[in-house]
């Protein structure tokens, strides 16, 4: 769009219906931008798939969708195992090289023990109150959340497109990432 | 006059911690006529200020109080638009 003053290619001033029309115009532009505004934009990129990390991009996905936000969740690598219908039931919790575990590494570090250390992280989130993964995805669909797979990491995983929860997003790559990314208030990498 | 006189509807998610309140909320109001007035009841000690919160960052919803009743916290969001 011209920035430039309309005048007359003798270089008259402009008459009063040409500047009538500009203002029209200028009017209708800040209204467009008024619009955009109204809504605010978020962008997460969801790059973790163990259970603990699975949460943080859904809890504020759902919340921020709560807000009327205008909210897509881009998942790849391991995130996109989060929409993946079977394995989001059976995301872990990993005990070795985790500090925040009450167990030295090598203990950590024997058979069963990332299954035992899920299992006691999910018995604390029933008793809290907290959702569970399944809950907060659907949640998330439901207030119209955009939760994108990743199409390149789909075929490199080699998943089926049907795998996912329905009303996922498929069919997208980084470029559709970074237009949303560009377009939003708030990026996030997670 | 408090708030809670005019209750329309009442959401209680007793129990639920960290978004749950809120996203309820959120789908509870969509359902109160204009001008209604929707109590949350709440054990999540959060919600108080995510609550408050949302209804600072969300256009047609007004909080009009909130309360703490012993183990619960209690929010009166009013729907104006």
């Amino acid at each position: 769009m011209s920035t430039e003053p309309s005048s007359t290619a003798d270089g008259a001033p402009p008459s009063a219906a040409e500047l009538q029309a500009r203002v029209e115009e200028l009017e209708e532009t800040v209204a467009d931008l008024d619009a955009d505004d109204a809504q605010q934009k978020m962008t997460i990129v969801a790059t973790q798939g163990t259970f603990d990390m699975a949460y943080p991009p859904l809890i504020l996905a759902s919340t921020a969708a709560a807000f009327g936000w205008d909210v897509v969740v881009f998942h790849t690598f391991w995130g996109l195992d989060i929409l993946h219908e079977e394995k989001s039931q059976n995301l872990q919790l990993s005990a070795v090289g985790n500090p925040n575990m009450p167990m030295p590494n090598a203990l950590a570090a024997l058979p069963g023990m990332d299954r035992l250390a899920t299992r006691m992280m999910e018995n604390r989130i029933d008793d809290n109150g907290t959702a569970t993964i399944e809950e907060l995805i659907d949640l998330s669909l439901e207030q119209g959340v955009d939760l994108q797979a990743c199409q390149m990491t789909i075929e490199l995983m080699e998943y089926d497109e049907d795998d996912f929860y329905d009303d996922v997003t498929v069919g997208v790559g980084a470029a559709t990432a970074l237009q949303h990314m560009a377009e939003s208030d708030i990026q996030l990498l997670v | 006059m408090s708030a809670n006189d005019d209750v329309t509807e009442t959401l209680d998610v007793k129990g639920a911690s960290c978004p749950m309140p809120v996203v309820k909320t959120k789908s509870a109001i969509d359902d109160v006529p204009e001008g209604g007035v929707l109590e949350v009841l709440s054990t999540d000690k959060g919600s108080m200020s995510d609550i408050d919160g949302w209804a600072a960052g969300t256009s047609g919803v007004e909080l009009l109080e909130q309360v703490e009743d012993g183990d619960v916290y209690k929010h009166y969001v009013e729907k104006t638009a």
